[in-house]
């Protein structure tokens, strides 16, 4: 892949993470252009997260490149939101001590906090502790601190978890809505088949397929991968 | 009943110098899991500091304003120079660091300033005066209340009020999702430091005019109170070291006014080991509250 300057978005170039002799992502390349919303799938184990934790800057590859907009990237955690990058986490990850309110606005300030508590439709909460609130609720909460920060790039790692058909039908809205350029890991391929633009599948740490929903439904490396044997 | 209200009223003077040295202790304690045994240490030097500075300057004030910036100077130090490169995998690493301090601190204000106690002067009169023919309240006291009044609710405000005090929360509750959020932890860290040793200079210069005056371990005994009174509140409740506080000075005060002032160490060490026996997360700790 090249690395002009032009090149807009996030891109990842031959991305290797080794722990100990595991070899957890293994040469794997994605570009995340403005507006798109690219998937990350793959069984357990295959890395999904540990290509999260590499650009977040929580694990360092051995080898491989980071550009974000043409120019070298390689965020360290408390630096994404200056970059405009915001993550959500596989668990809920909210600060129980404070307000739903307050736990959004650690990731903006308050004007953007109630904004997107409204988009979240949970800003009747506020005054609340996430712990007082049903499982779904929270992970709103989880989804307005993201958006809070007004980002351009949005990280969901597993946004569905838990979550009941409408819950699920609600966030597949709200990636649709959203202008920020979206990176989602999920397991409910449902979700992921009806959102993304492009799917990127990992197997054991190794890309083993890029492209539209459609390519990826029909592609007898992922067929195996998900279910040991070919489609 | 004249003697009791007269206690009373010097309990919570005492209390509440007390509930500011433990709001120190629960301030980094909140946000690095550490108790600080340094903190007296750390009150004392800057207090040396202040008496110096007002000597010099011949006023009580400049050296007053003095030891709250040198506590700032001293807490945000210790953390970045000290406490950050200690291996937090067991909490005893970062007791025995902060004990190590204490004697280091000590020992250097021995060379420099000599083992013998020094006059601190009091920038009020410690006399009482009289309310309904009952000596109750000296303008020290009242100075006492309003400077620890004025520390909370500062306090309060900072955390409850501005972003500044919600980043510094949220990086003491889970610091890795508020790294993600672009918190910067460590920054935040070395603020809670310097404030927990302002606050812990300001208590010093609060209570050191009290005591037999200056001496490298003029806080030490001052210090057992405060933690005592911090344990009691539940370490990661700053109302409860504050409530805490003022239990602890009632409880000093009645008990040297009752039964004797020798008495009233043991007393704090007894209701230490009690409240350690039968409440360890203390009487005004929500329990599991900091679960992120």
């Amino acid at each position: 892949m090249s690395t002009e300057k032009a090149d807009p978005g996030l891109v990842l170039h031959h991305i290797t993470v080794r722990f100990g002799g595991l070899l957890a992502l293994d040469d794997v390349s994605l570009r995340a252009g403005p507006g798109r919303v690219v998937g990350v799938i793959g069984p357990n184990g295959a890395g999904k997260t540990t290509l999260f934790n590499v650009i977040c800057g929580f694990v360092t590859p051995q080898s491989g490149a980071m550009t974000l907009d043409g120019r070298p990237f390689r965020a360290r955690p408390h630096q994404l939101a200056r970059h405009g990058i915001a993550r959500t986490l596989q668990g809920v990850g909210q600060f129980n001590g404070m307000t739903v309110l307050e736990n959004v606005q650690v990731g903006g300030n308050e004007k953007t906090a109630w904004a997107a508590l409204e988009r979240c439709e949970v800003a009747e909460h506020a005054g609340k502790r996430p712990g007082e609130l049903p499982y779904a609720k929270r992970k709103r909460v989880e989804l307005a601190r993201a958006l809070a920060s007004r980002p351009r790039i949005l990280m969901l790692d597993e946004p569905a978890g838990g979550l009941d058909t409408d819950e699920i039908r609600w966030l597949a809205d709200l990636i649709r809505d959203t202008e920020s350029t979206v990176l989602l890991v999920e397991h409910h391929m449902e979700l992921v088949m009806s959102v993304c633009d492009e799917i990127l599948v990992l197997d054991f740490g190794k890309p083993i397929a890029l492209g539209t929903p459609g390519e990826i439904r029909t592609d007898e490396k992922v067929a195996e991968a998900y279910l040991g044997t070919a489609a | 009943m004249d003697r009791f209200l007269f206690l009373t009223f010097d309990g919570l003077s005492r209390g509440a110098v007390y509930a500011a040295f433990a709001l120190a202790l629960v301030l980094i304690w909140r946000a690095a899991r550490i108790v600080n045994f340094a903190q007296g240490a750390m009150a004392v030097a800057t207090a040396y500091v202040a008496y110096s500075v007002a000597d010099a300057t011949g006023s009580y004030w400049i050296g007053f304003l003095v030891a709250v910036v040198a506590g700032l100077l001293l807490g945000a130090g210790v953390e970045r120079v000290v406490m950050r490169f200690v291996d937090h995998s067991s909490p005893l690493n970062g007791v025995v660091v902060a004990l190590g301090l204490v004697l280091i601190i000590q020992g250097v204000l021995g060379m420099i300033y000599g083992n013998e106690f020094r006059p601190a002067a009091a920038p009020f009169s410690r006399d009482a005066f009289e309310i309904g023919g009952v000596a109750l309240l000296s303008r020290y006291d009242l100075f006492v209340f309003g400077a620890v009044g004025a520390v909370v609710v500062l306090l309060t405000l900072l955390f409850t009020r501005t972003p500044t005090g919600l980043r510094m929360r949220a990086a003491a509750f889970a610091p890795d999702v508020s790294r993600l959020l672009g918190v910067p932890v460590g920054g935040m860290l070395t603020l809670g430091w310097a404030l927990a040793a302002a606050v812990g200079s300001l208590a010093g210069m609060l209570v050191i005019p009290t005591e037999l005056g200056l001496h490298p371990t003029a806080m030490d005994i001052v210090f057992i109170s405060a933690f005592t009174a911090a344990v009691l509140g539940g370490l990661d409740s700053p109302i409860g070291a504050v409530l805490g506080g003022l239990i602890v000075g009632l409880l000093l005060s009645y008990i040297s006014g009752y039964l004797g002032a020798t008495v009233a160490p043991m007393a704090v060490l007894a209701l230490l080991v009690v409240v350690l026996l039968s409440r360890p997360d203390g009487l005004f700790a929500r329990s599991k509250a900091r679960t992120a």
